[in-house]
């Protein structure tokens, strides 16, 4: 507090708002916080309800009892909430190492001033990010011509490089990495390949953390790819996100064992209405504990990305 | 002007590194635009010729696909739809954003500005299901937060999936509440970068708080305004599928008030396997979609050609 104190200028501590105006300011805040993270509180809690309190009062705020139910049931079908997790890890994993090399190498090669090809790059980059060929086409391409369709492929690559991602990598490349570095590197011998992954990788962390951020968690939260591209008899291939959306359709999904095959659930011990909301917890809970951490990489990027091609 | 040179050893290796990513762009960007021309064609595969034999080798449509496309009432809806709700988008979001970014950067304590931004971030990085899953805690007819409570109070519990007066409201409610935090941030860095020397002359000459926002803050924030505004306009035939497809659960009765473009072309690609009438509308969105980003770049440049995008 005393650091803050003194590192606050004069003038903005004369400019400051008056203190009502700062309660009332504060108080819209906190009221606009809460509604952020009040609907997560409120599926956790949905997905610590027991049956019968939702039977009884609905979803609410205050059950009438808890239960760990839902929990214990997915930990029981672990083998196919297990998969569908290892599909969204394994994805995101491989998805942001692929997505990042793609992106930086693009990157790279863009932020070189005397590259001859650059210019024709440059704009072979930027026409995407104005005219597409739309869903139709992409999805028979990549279907009927790439035949991405049930595999692993079909849930990285379609979304694995953007133009936007090229050019902040590229920015930040042309203004903190001092051209003399890579001049003298290559008259040292060092090929570009040598000088991109020895020398300009190691002191780029810091785009490459957000780029990587701004892939894993598009990765993690993606589920139109699998929408579109993993059928039904390929449920193995399933992340967590569209076992979300396809569990709408069939809890049969999860309940493999015959005696909570019954469609209607109430009689049976399916506890199916706080699952639903145990596994949203299960996809929202890496993201809601890590994303306060990664901000600053966030931000960074949205302000480099500002800066116009 | 650089001088005309020969391909060097340099540039060899250059283009060796982006020959993958050029690859990509290839594959999932240039052959899908080739593609539109499915829109003009009764496409259907052919076995044994693959996606561009398929493609050149089915009957030739003209504008038929476009003609029957719009004599089904889906067309006016969905593209009614899109350019509304983007239109609010746009306004009430720039708005709003804008307006919050300026209170919250006023704020006096510090823990307050990092927590209540850090809270509103939150939003941002959930997916639509989970949003879907959100909203669905509270308006399920069943056991949602909302019918319950009404039924409690005595009220008639509403079949909120099944009403279609109230989606106009509820998807601009959650579309403010997903994006209001992205956006502020974006604001936020810029309002953080206006030089504070200026403020101080400001102050110097007796002005106001207000006076200071409107003569110093808000001309400082407008390129970048004026370059989401653009960014915006350009995707004005685009809509954010997972909002309108997941977040109404896919509700029929909601159809009229939910139905976007991009809803259209999913389900008449993968549902009613129209590809024809799927195409066509895609097309119409991409070329509109164009002319928009141009036309709305031109205008911001011929005002002021510092804050155009390219």
């Amino acid at each position: 507090m005393q650091l803050n104190r003194r590192e606050m200028s004069a003038t903005e501590r004369f400019n400051r708002i008056s203190v009502p105006t700062n309660i009332i300011f504060s108080a819209v805040f906190i009221l606009l916080a809460l509604i952020s993270v009040i609907p997560l509180i409120f599926v956790g809690i949905i997905s610590l309800t027991s049956n019968e309190s939702i039977e009884k009062l609905g979803y609410s705020f205050f059950p009438s009892q808890w239960s760990f139910d839902a929990y214990s049931y997915l930990w029981h079908e672990r083998s196919s909430i297990g998969t569908a997790t290892f599909v969204s890890v394994f994805v995101t994993v491989v998805g942001t190492i692929v997505g990042l090399f793609l992106n930086a190498t693009m990157g790279y090669v863009l932020s070189r001033p005397t590259y001859k090809l650059k210019k024709f790059f440059t704009i072979f980059i930027f026409i995407p990010m104005l005219f597409n060929g739309g869903l139709v086409s992409s999805y028979l391409v990549n279907t009927q011509m790439l035949k991405l369709s049930n595999t692993y492929w079909a849930l990285i690559l379609p979304i694995a490089v953007s133009s936007f991602y090229v050019i902040i990598i590229r920015t930040f490349f042309q203004t903190t990495i001092p051209d003399s570095i890579i001049e003298s590197a290559k008259i040292d011998g060092a090929s570009q390949m040598r000088i991109f992954f020895s020398i300009v990788l190691p002191i780029s962390l810091p785009v490459l953390a957000t780029i990587g951020l701004f892939l894993s968690f598009g990765y993690w939260n993606d589920w139109f790819s699998a929408m579109l591209y993993i059928q039904s008899s390929h449920q193995e291939l399933y992340p967590l996100q569209y076992v979300l959306i396809s569990i709408e359709k069939n809890m049969e999904f999860l309940s493999r064992s015959a005696q909570y095959m019954s469609p209607d659930s109430s009689g049976s011990k399916l506890p199916s209405e706080s699952m639903r909301m145990a596994i949203v917890m299960l996809v929202v809970i890496p993201i809601a504990l890590s994303y306060p951490f990664f901000q600053k990489y966030f931000i960074s990027g949205l302000t480099i990305g500002a800066v116009k091609g | 002007m650089r001088v005309k040179r020969r391909f060097n050893k340099d540039d060899f290796e250059l283009t060796f590194l982006a020959v993958p990513t050029a690859i990509w762009f290839l594959a999932f960007c240039y052959v899908p635009m080739f593609g539109i021309i499915i829109a003009f064609k009764h496409y259907r595969p052919i076995p044994g010729n693959g996606f561009i034999g398929s493609l050149l080798k089915s009957k030739f449509a003209g504008i038929d696909n476009f003609k029957f496309l719009f004599m089904t009432p889906d067309a006016w809806i969905m593209f009614r739809n899109t350019i509304l709700y983007n239109v609010v988008f746009i306004l009430l979001g720039t708005f709003v954003t804008v307006a919050l970014a300026l209170m919250i950067s006023q704020l006096r304590s510090k823990m307050m500005r990092k927590w209540t931004q850090t809270s509103m971030f939150l939003p941002h990085f959930l997916s639509w299901v989970v949003v879907s899953y959100f909203v669905f805690a509270f308006l399920s007819s069943e056991n949602g937060l909302i019918s319950n409570m009404l039924e409690h109070s005595g009220g008639d519990s509403i079949q909120w999936y099944m009403t279609p007066k109230y989606w106009p409201y509820i998807l601009v409610i959650v579309y403010l509440w997903k994006s209001i935090g992205y956006g502020m941030v974006v604001y936020l860095a810029s309002i953080a970068g206006i030089d504070e020397s200026l403020y101080e002359a400001a102050i110097i000459d007796g002005a106001t708080k207000w006076q200071q926002v409107k003569y110093i803050t808000l001309p400082m924030l407008q390129p970048i305004i004026l370059i989401l505004f653009i960014l915006s306009v350009g995707r004005i035939f685009s809509s954010d599928f997972g909002l309108f497809y997941q977040v109404p659960r896919n509700s029929g009765p909601l159809v009229d008030v939910t139905q976007t473009i991009d809803v259209y072309v999913y389900k008449a690609l993968t549902g009613l396997n129209n590809i024809g009438f799927a195409s066509a509308a895609g097309v119409l969105q991409s070329v509109l979609g164009l002319i928009f980003i141009l036309a709305a770049n031109w205008i911001v440049k011929r005002m002021n050609s510092e804050n155009s995008l390219f």
